[in-house]
Order: C-alpha cells, then structure tokens, then sequence
C-alpha cells in the first residue's frame, strides 16, 4: 500500500500566550511540534503499511525548519518524506495550501490513501483534508476513528457528533483522523539516528508544476485584515467561607437568577 | 508580489508592530523594517498604518464580476428528515446580514421526499426562499452527491454569501465546495458583519485554540462563505405568517458521485441529555481522580435536569465516552449554567465553553484559570462540595 | 549541566523523558495505589527501542552500556520509581546472560528483551539468604543432562511478570565458594510456579515475588557459563548493574527535589513565599547539591564500566551506597518542605519517600556496600605494597 500522509509543524499552542504590552503572540521559547491530530495520522499510516505492507510518504508545506517535523516522522517510522517549500507560498489560505499539498501528491505518483490529522491546531479550519480530497479527484471520509481494508476497499468508523456512522468506499480516498483513532508510537531510537542521517527533498512551486495563480497569497481567496485577543472574560466572584456556606450561597445565587 | 514600507510615509510610529502576529516588523532609525524570513504576507499589518505606509502588492489574477453575485445562502442541514438547530441560528444572523446589505435571504435545502416539509420552517424562520433539491440518494448526507449539487446550484445562482453550520457535516462539506468552485472559506466563525465601505462580508474567528481572533475576509472571490459553530448566534424567532417561495429541482446524482456508502449508524446510548442543546451542563474533569467518580458529576446533573459534559483529559484517560467532550477538539457550548467539576480551565476547553452565561468552577487548586473566567468559584474539595450542593439543590427544589 | 552526553546518549535521554513524562506520569498515582504492572509503559519503551538498550545490535539491540542504562534508568525514576524499576530490573536480569551466556543462548533469549517482547528477572536472594547469599538454600542437583532444581526465591522484582530468569542455586555446597551455579529459567517450564505477590511499601508498581521450584527439570544448555561460576555470575552482574539501582536513586532525588522546590515557590506564609525563607533554601542548596554529587558519581562509574575497566567493584559500590542514601535524605526534606501537604496522599513526595527506602536495602545492603568498598582499599594498598 502507498500512503501519503500530510503533516503541519504547530507551535505548542498550549503554551502560546500574548503579550500583553505589543498584543502579539509570545513565540520565544514556544516549542514547534507535530500537530497532534497530524501525530495519530502518521500513526494510522505506519499500522496500515505494518499489516498490509506498503510504504508511508510524508509530506508537509511549511517554511525550512519545517523539515524538523519530518525527522521527527522519520523517527516515528515513516519511509519518505518531502518537505514543500518555496516563497511563493507564503500567505496561503487552506485554499492554496490544499492546491499545493494536491499538486505534490499527484507528483509523487501512485497511491492508495492519504491520510491528514482532522485540523491544525493554529488554524483549527479542518479545510485542508476535504480540499486536497476535490483536488485529487478522490472521495473523502472526515472525522476517522476506525479503519479497516480489505481488498481495495476501505471501511470506515466516523465519529460525529452524537453517533459513529461507518461508511465503505473503494481505494483510492484520502481519510481525515481524529485523536479517538490510536495511541501513536513513541519515537524509536534507530528511528532518530535514522532521522539524524537523513537527507530530505525540498520541493518548491516548479517542482510540482503547481499554477502561479493558485498559490501563496495569489491564489487564496481570504486575507486576515486584523488579529487581536480576546476581551478577557472578567468580572466573576470567588465564594467565600466553610463549604456549607459557600454551597447554600451559591444556590441562592443561582435559584435568585433563575436558572435551576 | 510581496510587501515593503514606503519609507516616504512611515514616521516610526511604531502601531505596525503588534498587529504583527509574527513579530516580524522592528523599527529602527524611526523606520519600520520587515522581516521576510518571518513575513508570510498574512496581510494583518497594512490596515494597522495610520499613514498607509506599508503596501502589499498583491497581483489580482483572479477575476469574478462580484456584481453578479446577489443574496445570502444559508445551508439548511438536515438529519434524519429535521432540518438541524444550527440552520436556524443562522437564518437569525443571516437576516442581518441580508438586511445591511439589502438581498435577499434564502435557504438550500436537500434531502429525498419527506424533507419538503421543512420548507415551512425555513421560511418562517426568515428564508426569502428556499432552493429545495430533491432525489433519494440526496436523503442522508455525503459529501459528493452533496458537493456537486450544490456546487451547481451556486455556480447557477451566484449567491454572494454562503453560511454552513460548523457540524461534522458542515465541516466535511463546505471545504470541498469551496475547492471546488474557488471560494473562500472561513471555519467557525463567532462574528459576522458588513462591513459599510467595502460591503464585504467581516467573518472574526478564533485561532491559536482560542488565545486569538482574527477577521478574515474574502476580496475578489465569490461566493464569500463561512461557517459557523452551533450556540454561537441566536435563533431566529419564527414568524407563522411569513411567506416564501419555494424553489424546487430533482437533480440527478451522477454515479460518480457515489463512491461512499453509509453502511451502518450507531447511536450513543449512555448520553441521555443531548450535550449540545442543554440548558444546563455539569462537566468533570481530572480532579474527579477516578472514573468511578462521574457519578457526583451525574448525580448533580440529574437533579437540576442537566447534560453531563467532559474535560478531554477524561475522554481521554477512557474515563467516559468522547460524545461528551467540551472544547476546541470537542463540542462548543453554550449552556444558561455550565458547573465545572475539577477542571482546570485550560484555553482549549474554555474554547468549547467560554460563552456559556453562568459559569461555576468547583476546584481545590485557586490558581486554576478556569477561576478567572467563572461567574461564581469555589475554591474547595470537590469531593465534599459537590454531594453537599446536590443536597441542597435536591431539598430546595423539592 | 552539560554532562557530556554524545549525540546519542542525548537521544536515549530525551526518548526516555518523554515516555516517562508522557507515559508514566499519568499513571503513577494509580499503580501506586493498585500494584498494577505498569505494561503500557513497557510497551512505550519497547516502541522507542530502549528495551534493548545494552544488548548489542545484532541481537536486536541499540548496542548502548551502562551510562545509557543509567540516563535511562534516571529520566524515568524522575517521575515515578516504581515503574522505572520494572525497566531497569529487566537489565539486572539480563546481565548474567550478557556477561556468561554462551552464543545459543544470546540468540535465544536477546532478541525478545531487546524488542519489549519479554522482560526478564535476577533470582538470587531467598528467605534466610539476603545479604549472606552463600547462605542460599535452592539446589540444583545433577541428574545426567539435567539438574532438578527446588527451593525458594524470595523478593524477586518482575517475578511473575517476566518470562526470562537467571537464578543462582547451590550445585554443590561442598565446594563453597564454588558451589552456585547460574541458570536461565523460563516462566510456564514444568515445577516453575510463583508464590505470592508482595504488598510493599513503596515501588509498588513493580511486581516483587517469590519463585517456587519443586523439582524444575533443567537442561544442562541452560547453564550460564560452567558449573561453580554460580557466585561469579551473580556478584560480577551485580557490579555491573549497581549503577543502574543508584540511578535509579539519583531520579527519586530529583523528583523529589523539583516538587520541593516547585512547591516552595507557590506556598506563602507570614505572607511571603516560603522558597524566600533561609531555613528552606539551605534545605534545597543541600537536595540539590548532593543530588548532583551521587549524579556525578553514578555517571563515573558507569564510564568506568563502559571503558572496559576490571576494576569496578569499589565505584559500583560507592554510587549504589551515595545515592541511595542521598535519595533517602531528598525524599525526607522533600515532604518535610512540602509540610502537612507533604504527608498526605493526593500530593506526590510521600511516595518518592516510601519509594526511596528500598534503594538503601536491595542490590545489596548500603551495609555490605561499605563491606565491599572497604575491602577493596585494603586490597589496593595490599596490591601497592
């Protein structure tokens, strides 16, 4: 089995904060890692190739220390990987990213499944998935928590909102996972030394003949005009005294403001 | 293409620099520099200059004639012949939008036979008209039967705005539609406006799990659509004596299209309060150490009629089924009460929660952040405050 | 500090840390409280290929020694030293057959430890045979290709839980200091059972029980090396993994110290933090200093080791005795620090202290270490002579 697996480089969005004073975002000592639902995809693509043999390519668009993630996938037992990156994909949108994620995959060649974790974790869009899927032409299933294939055919377990539906759909398909699919592997260490000796392609616009028009701002359809934090939600009390005063008040509170 | 500062026009003045999410603007010599191994052109920083110094010189290749496009679409999602909650949310806010920029409203509705009597609804809720496509393969939801019709429908109609519900299959579908017709997308969106000079459609959204927002807007491609998490605008009050019009087509589904089959549909048994809709929800987190120890969460939600909702640390420790999670890779709500039990409030929760109208906290830690967002704290033991304040609930609703 | 550590040495390190803070940390207070084997991190280490740590690449290890071993052994006892010690009993358990086994039995038995597969065990001390291991009653009687193996072990780490063990029983008393030899048993070989599981004060997320032989036939090809050698094996595979209980030792110490010192930072009386108060900092000075010392000397010996050198016995024995008793100290300072918080439950450093005690006692008492670091300067000024 060929499967493409499409990976981001987040920063720790747990630890990313704002600066109060300059109303940016703190990126000094903020970590880039494997966004997390990106991790169980990887993870779902070297259990498939486990079982049914096959290789795992994968590929991400990012900036040159993007390729960080990449050793860290090599790490954790992908085959390939590509790193895509060129200037002139600076500034897109989930439009141009998916054109440009899509090219790369056709340029690969052949394969099976792609895989892509359910959203990135900066951008929590979870566009990118269903965008490469119109791209290459292929049917989509979002929202994996289960995957099975036999014989060309892939079942399907996807977690919606109140229900699992599963779903059958022939190969070739690109799935979107969420983190419910599998516990990924830790690292291994002939993984990491493998990683260290690595030599990664870097693929740039030409490289995978992707349409001046299509990518990097030119070609996506939005644009950020303005970024800002939050108001701060303020203005809550912290109850005082021993637990049965504190409980007696708040149900006061709550009864006084009718909402149970 | 690229950005520069007309150093003519910059003073030094500094404003540039915070609107820079990247920090990639510093200035020196009271001239703004831009940093393009940090730049990535997101386009944030030339509106924030007061003396229209920097300029993004961006080539418009792509050419639509934005005047064809007219009116706002709101996609009627259906389950199981109902069309779903959301929809309605977003004909109230859809409303707004129609009436500041003076379009029409209208509703786009498929399904097999039975959905045609939802039309009612839609119309009565604020829909102009409703584009009501009908065939049996159209009765459940997929993503291509779906995408193309309504990609046809739009490239034939040229609504000017299109909204989705953010569900599963508002997200699973409005990506592929705007791939496919080249439209712009913008996903969860908290607010929505027009803007007065340029009309166009002001979509602000959260990113970074919450601890920042963004307003993104969509210049020179049409439709502008975006979708919307459900609870995050109100509902649409219905208006019984409202007429619309209904427009229908019987569309033939290409067998190409058919590539998915929805083999079976489990539904989750244990949740019997649906999480989403609840007035009131009592969520657990971490601090109620033990699975065991969700019956304190459900003993309080069964008394005041509650929902019982979850922390992803729970979900994920197996403590609970994740049809139960609240936050940024769970379910957004917005509850009158929402009762925290053990939870610490971190950002990506608050995301799924953050605009419920009362929020009490109920944790031993009093540096927890979920402190500064709660309504009411209490600092204490769970483990002895929340049987007491089930008891004292219980005996005064009696 | 920069200890040195080489490239890869910094990898074993880092994978180490993150399944321990990954992995271990979330579990830690449960294993704690039920004695359940901590298997998932097992399988975590399997994954990140540190079960094979100092077993050599051709049997399916990464070829590391004792310091890798030791950061290993370190990074997880940070968090939780109960189930650092599953992993690092695995290694006592297999040194004998590092050190003694003939190529069959690498081949037989590395592979499987090297990949996670199977853990092993060291079944050495018995009931009336603790630090006088001469004194050990299980024999091993000869019966043409065969010995019948009977008696009891005592207190056995992974007992239960491992399927590979190298016991040490008598083959013939007469010979004294000669009369042990080593075997590699397997768990399920007929007249091989387990006693009970021991409920124990601290490291209780490693299993520790009692093997039972009646009349285990065993194959004279599971010998380590030849008949006699049984002392030999057991004590030079004790030198070697010395450093790897202390290790161990070094990691409770930490942890202990960064919840202290975390802690001191957060709690306030007489309206200051208390990490402002004198009292407090000298107590963290001294954690934090003799806590590097015993690292420093865990580190020594361990290359010492590793360089080949034959003389070890008296630096195994230095570092095993330092920093265990430096971790019974840091542990102790730890909850005092952390005050009444500290003796109660919910908050972590009660149980590095129950779980420091051991490291004074097991691989051989603190009491017979200085015995042997005792005797080995008499030795050295003897040989000086």
């Amino acid at each position: 089995m060929n499967i493409v697996v499409c990976i981001k480089q987040v920063p720790g969005t747990t630890q990313v904060k704002i600066n109060p004073e300059t109303n940016t975002l703190i990126r000094e000592g903020v970590e880039s890692i494997i966004n997390p639902f990106d991790e169980n995809a990887i993870e779902a693509a070297l259990q498939l190739r486990d079982k049914h043999g096959g290789k795992v390519t994968v590929i991400t668009m990012g900036p040159p220390q993007a390729v960080n993630t990449l050793k860290d996938a090599i790490a954790l037992g992908a085959d390939e990987t590509v790193l895509i990156s060129d200037r002139a994909f600076a500034g897109s949108d989930t439009w141009a990213t998916s054109y440009t994620l899509a090219s790369t995959i056709r340029k690969l060649g052949a394969f099976d499944l792609v895989i892509c974790g359910k959203q990135a974790i900066d951008g929590d869009t979870a566009q990118v998935g269903p965008g490469v899927s119109e791209f290459l032409n292929i049917p989509q299933v979002t929202f994996a928590v289960g995957v099975e294939i036999n014989n060309g055919v892939m079942k399907v377990n996807r977690l919606l909102e109140e229900t699992n539906e599963i779903v059958e759909v022939k190969l070739p398909a690109l799935i979107t996972v969420v983190k419910q699919m599998n516990t990924p592997r830790m690292p291994s260490f002939k993984g990491k030394i493998k990683a260290k000796s690595a030599v990664i392609p870097i693929w740039g616009a030409k490289d995978i003949n992707a349409e001046d028009g299509k990518i990097g701002q030119k070609g996506s359809p939005t644009s950020v005009v303005k970024i800002f934090t939050p108001p701060p939600k303020g203005g809550g009390e912290i109850l005082n005294g021993s637990v049965d005063e504190m409980v007696d008040v708040l149900v006061k509170k709550l009864r006084d403001r009718k909402v149970c | 293409m690229g950005i520069k500062v007309i150093n003519d026009k910059c003073i030094g003045c500094k404003l540039c620099i915070p609107a820079c999410p990247l920090g990639a603007i510093k200035v020196e010599n009271r001239k703004a520099i831009i940093d393009m191994d940090k730049c990535n052109l997101c386009g944030a920083c030339p509106s924030s200059c007061k003396f229209n110094a920097i300029e993004i010189t961006k080539e418009d290749v792509h050419v639509v004639d934005k005047s064809q496009y007219k009116n706002i679409w709101v996609f009627a999602e259906q389950y199981e012949g109902a069309v779903h909650p959301v929809v309605i949310e977003l004909l109230g806010e859809g409303r707004k939008l129609a009436k500041d920029l003076g379009v029409e409203l209208c509703a786009l509705l498929l399904g097999d036979a039975v959905i045609e009597k939802e039309t009612k609804e839609l119309i009565e809720c604020g829909a102009d008209k409703v584009y009501l496509a009908v065939a049996p393969e159209l009765k459940h939801y997929t993503t291509l039967p779906y995408s193309t019709v309504i990609s046809d429908m739009i490239r034939q109609h040229k609504p000017e705005i299109v909204l989705f519900g953010a569900t599963t299959t508002g997200r699973d579908l409005a990506s592929r539609i705007a791939a496919r017709i080249n439209a712009g997308l913008t996903a969860d969106c908290t607010g929505l406006a027009i803007d007065k000079e340029t009309k166009l459609l002001m979509q602000t959204r959260p990113a970074f799990g919450g601890n920042i927002m963004a307003t993104i807007i969509c210049k020179n491609h049409r439709p502008q659509m975006s979708t919307v998490r459900p609870k995050v605008f109100k509902r649409a009050t219905p208006d019984h004596s409202r007429k619309g019009q209904v427009i229908k087509s019987t569309p033939m589904i290409a067998q190409s299209d058919l590539l998915v089959n929805i083999v079976d549909v489990i539904k989750d048994t244990t949740s019997k309060v649906n999480l989403a809709e609840a007035e009131i929800i009592v969520s657990g987190g971490r601090g109620l150490q033990a699975p065991e120890n969700f019956k304190l969460v459900e003993e309080l939600a069964g008394v005041i009629g509650g929902a019982v909702g979850a922390s992803r640390a729970t979900v994920d420790a197996g403590w609970i089924s994740s049809h139960h999670q609240v936050g940024q890779t769970g379910k957004t709500v917005c509850p009158k009460l929402y009762i925290a039990v053990g939870i610490s409030g971190a950002i990506q929760h608050l995301a799924g929660m953050g605009s419920s109208d009362i929020i009490v906290a109920i944790n031993k830690d009093p540096d927890a952040p979920i402190f500064k967002v709660a309504t009411y704290g209490i600092v204490g033991d769970l483990f002895e405050v929340v049987p007491k304040l089930t008891r004292k609930l219980k005996e005064v609703r009696g | 500090m920069d200890y040195g550590f080489t490239e890869e040495q910094k990898m074993v390190q880092e994978l180490a840390r993150k399944i321990a803070v990954e992995k271990a940390l979330p579990l830690r207070a449960e294993l704690d409280e039920t004695g359940r084997f901590p298997w998932e991190v097992v399988k975590a280490l399997a994954e990140a290929n540190l079960t094979g740590i100092a077993i050599e690449e051709k049997y399916g290890g990464i070829g590391g020694g004792t310091l890798e071993y030791c950061i290993a052994t370190e990074e997880l006892s940070i968090i939780c030293g109960g189930i650092a010690l599953a992993y690092a009993a695995t290694g006592l358990g297999t040194m004998p057959i590092i050190m003694f086994g003939s190529e069959e039995q690498k081949q037989k038995y590395l592979p499987d430890i090297a990949a996670g597969k199977k853990l092993a065990a060291f079944g050495l001390t018995e009931a009336n045979a603790g630090s006088d291991a001469g004194g050990m009653q299980t024999t091993a009687k000869k019966d043409g290709d065969y010995y019948i193996l009977n008696g009891t072990k005592q207190w056995i780490t992974n007992g239960g839980e491992a399927s590979t063990y190298s016991v040490i029983a008598i083959t013939d008393r007469k010979k004294g200091a000669r009369g042990a030899s080593a075997f590699i048993l397997e768990k399920d070989m007929p007249g091989f059972t387990f006693g009970k599981k021991e409920n124990k004060m601290g490291i209780r997320a490693s299993a520790t029980s009692e093997l039972v032989f009646q009349d285990c036939k065993v194959h004279k090809s599971q010998m380590l090396g030849k008949e006699g050698m049984g002392f030999i094996v057991a004590m030079k595979t004790l030198d070697r993994t010395r450093p790897g209980i202390a290790a161990q030792a070094v990691g409770i110490a930490q942890g202990a110290l960064n919840e202290a010192l975390k802690y001191s930072r957060q709690r306030e009386q007489f309206g200051a933090k208390i990490s402002t108060f004198q009292a407090v900092q000298h107590m963290l000075a001294d954690m934090a200093t003799q806590t590097e010392a015993a690292r420093c000397l865990v580190y020594a010996a361990a290359r010492s080791i590793d360089s080949g050198s034959e003389e070890t016995s008296k630096m195994s024995a230095m570092c095993k005795l330092f920093a265990s008793d430096t971790a019974m100290k840091v542990t102790t300072d730890a909850v005092q620090i952390f005050g009444g918080y500290g003796y109660m439950k919910e908050y972590p450093v009660e149980k590095m202290m129950r779980d420091a005690k051991i490291t004074q006692i097991y691989e051989g008492t603190n009491q017979i270490q200085r015995n042997v670091i005792s005797l080995e300067l008499i030795k050295e000024l003897a040989a000086k002579k």
